[in-house]
């Protein structure tokens, strides 16, 4: 009792709560909000994002922050779609993809960690580099003419009516929650966000965890974009822009502290369903993306204000005990 | 003789911007002459605006990327005014536009300051609300310019003076009489120390009494307020307003701001590196559309490989620096 009771108080606690009140309010504002064809395309139309933001719990919890993952996006698509238009066998074009997310995060991490820049001033430079490169290899066209295997992967189901990105994006999130919740690696992500100095004085490899979580973040960006690619048909210079915006707020959502040390995968795997189901309800009644987008971000204030007000009105409490 | 750091960071912008004017100059035909200071001094002229006004967040170690939200806003808001109500005073409106640029400022350092929210998710989530208030209340529709007075589609082309063929537009007068009073303010006043004093140290500033939280805001709603008159120029550049202006301008600034040689991490800086920074952008910017060698796609790499490069000059060598200047110390 005094356990479930503790579970309900913690943020995971609250973030279920919102998650139930909201599915309640969609499933009563419209009748086609639980059906299944639904609820798939409610994770299909942002499933990229959300792998992202996977990844980008790592990052923040870490201490740092990652603005350059929708860019990574973008150019791996766009590369994708050079190559495939010049000729070269689609697997190859997939694998040369990816190996170029592994460069863009093994790029920002040179100058993260060996340089010393901040991650914020590196990765916003690196974001309008990336996004740059990918207009160099499509300019303004649009390329769309890819493998038949390619499209069916993005469009079709998977796994009966379950498509490829989201039986991929539940295995990656069992994954990255044993990884963060169950392993020395997560152990050490949380202590070097908590306190880097002292991670540094007790002997933690802090360069080397900090360049795996950047290059792991340019490879799952580089394969999310593949999938957009793969969802979409087609690509274009600006494919994906704007997409850390949605990624970071999933995460912040979730109650991972942008100054790291702080969160958890299970959190970040609630806001994310939160943030779907809500964008959905809002979209079954006509509600426009921008507008969405404003909402959502009047919940991301709130979000960061409900823990320090919760703190103002206990130690009220207590004072008035 | 001795030069202080941040005059020898000015130095090296300056050549670094004398470097790059010349250089597309050996590379583009008929490059160097007065018509080129007169298209590009309008967009530096708005971009300083908004640099400046984020330096003076990002000297107090926070960051304000709700801005280009906001210079869409004020550029609609203004506009749907003078619409509303053409006979205002000219002098008044550029005012207006302060005011409602001031109003989303304070916004965001209300909840940065009374609530010590980290800015970057404040401004982050307002730089979606903003644009929505816009989308909201435009309905899809736009501002026209046959719809706006013809005083202020012609202001942001009328020339304060010229020298020779070098026409002073007056939104460039403005833009940089801006800077240098922030200039003066920064250097000279002890209310313009404050904003380093909190960025460098936010603990030694609360011991000697400076009040953080009154700082903080101050520099939000200075940074609204000249997000705002940048909007004013913006409406007057391009009469037409949709729902996407100003859209971006909140990484143009952050990387004027960066690459003038503010510390992002607070406490250090100077606005007139910032002018520099925001003018050596455009001019790369502007420039390589020109340039016959490479396409117009490569923009935008171009830009984010310069503050990158930037960054990790600055940083290397300022380390060099230091190091020496304690060593000399120590001997």
């Amino acid at each position: 009792m005094r356990q479930l009771r503790s579970t309900l108080a913690s943020w995971e606690g609250f973030l279920l709560a919102v998650l139930v009140l909201i599915y309640l309010v969609n499933a009563l504002n419209s009748a086609v909000f639980l059906t299944v064809g639904n609820q798939i395309n409610m994770f299909q139309l942002s499933v990229e994002k959300i792998i992202v933001a996977l990844v980008m719990t790592f990052v923040i919890i870490n201490g740092e922050i990652d603005l350059s993952v929708a860019s990574v996006m973008g150019l791996a698509a766009c590369a994708f779609g050079w190559l495939v238009q010049a000729g070269v066998p689609g697997a190859a074009a997939v694998a040369i993809a990816l190996a170029i997310g592994f460069l863009c995060g093994a790029f920002n991490a040179f100058f993260i960690v060996w340089f010393g820049i901040p991650s914020l001033v590196v990765t916003l430079a690196t974001m309008i580099a990336f996004r740059g490169f990918a207009r160099i290899l499509v300019e303004d066209r649009g390329i769309s003419d890819f493998p038949a295997w390619f499209d069916r992967l993005g469009q079709g189901g998977f796994i009966g009516p379950v498509p490829f990105a989201m039986v991929l994006f539940a295995v990656l999130a069992v994954l990255a929650y044993l990884l963060l919740q169950r392993t020395a690696f997560g152990r050490k992500v949380y202590f070097i966000g908590a306190n880097r100095a002292v991670a540094e004085y007790s002997g933690l490899d802090v360069k080397m965890v900090k360049a795996k979580i950047f290059i792991a973040s340019g490879v799952v960006s580089a394969l999310a974009g593949l999938l957009f690619a793969a969802r979409v048909g087609a690509v274009r210079g600006d494919i994906a822009s704007g997409f850390e915006l949605d990624v970071i707020t999933m995460v912040l959502l979730g109650g991972v502290s942008i100054f790291g040390g702080a969160g958890t995968m299970s959190g970040t795997i609630l806001a994310i369903l939160i943030v779907l189901s809500m964008r959905n309800g809002m979209a079954l009644q006509n509600i426009t993306g921008h507008i969405q987008t404003g909402v959502l971000g009047v919940l991301l204030i709130l979000s960061v204000m409900v823990p320090i007000i919760r703190e103002t009105g206990s130690r009220m409490l207590a004072r008035t005990r | 003789m001795r030069i202080s750091l941040g005059t020898l960071r000015i130095i090296v912008l300056l050549g670094v911007f004398a470097a790059t004017v010349l250089f597309f100059a050996s590379q583009i035909d008929g490059y160097l002459n007065a018509r080129l200071f007169n298209r590009i001094s309008g967009s530096v002229a708005v971009i300083a605006l908004i640099a400046v006004g984020q330096a003076f967040v990002v000297l107090t170690r926070n960051i304000d990327l709700s801005i280009g939200s906001v210079v869409g806003c004020t550029a609609y808001f203004t506009g749907g005014i003078l619409m509303a109500y053409p006979d205002l005073p000219p002098l008044l409106v550029p005012l207006l536009a302060m005011l409602i640029g001031g109003i989303f400022g304070a916004l965001n350092g209300f909840l940065v300051a009374r609530f010590r929210l980290p800015s970057i998710i404040v401004t982050l989530a307002t730089l979606a609300i903003f644009r929505s208030i816009l989308v909201q209340s435009s309905d899809g529709s736009s501002i026209t310019t046959e719809r706006l007075p013809v005083w202020l589609t012609s202001f942001a082309t009328q020339n304060a003076f010229s020298i020779g063929e070098l026409q002073m537009r007056w939104i460039v007068v403005i833009s940089v009489v801006v800077v240098l009073v922030a200039h003066v303010f920064l250097t000279r006043f002890r209310a313009g120390r404050q904003f380093f004093a909190i960025g460098s140290n936010p603990d030694a500033a609360a011991f000697a009494g400076i009040n953080a939280g009154r700082t903080i805001f101050l520099a939000f709603v200075i940074s609204g307020a000249l997000a705002g008159l940048a909007g004013f120029m913006f409406l007057s550049r391009f009469g037409n307003i949709t729902v996407v202006a100003g859209l971006g301008l909140e990484l143009k600034s952050v990387g004027a701001v960066v690459v003038g040689g503010v510390n992002i991490f607070g406490g250090s800086g100077n606005v007139l590196g910032v002018l520099i920074g925001a003018a050596l952008i455009d001019v790369i910017d502007t420039s390589l559309v020109r340039w016959e060698l490479v396409s117009e796609f490569w923009r935008e790499a171009v830009l984010g490989l310069l503050i990158l490069t930037a960054v990790a000059a600055d940083t290397v060598l300022m380390r060099r620096l230091l190091k020496r200047k304690t060593d000399g110390g120590q001997q």
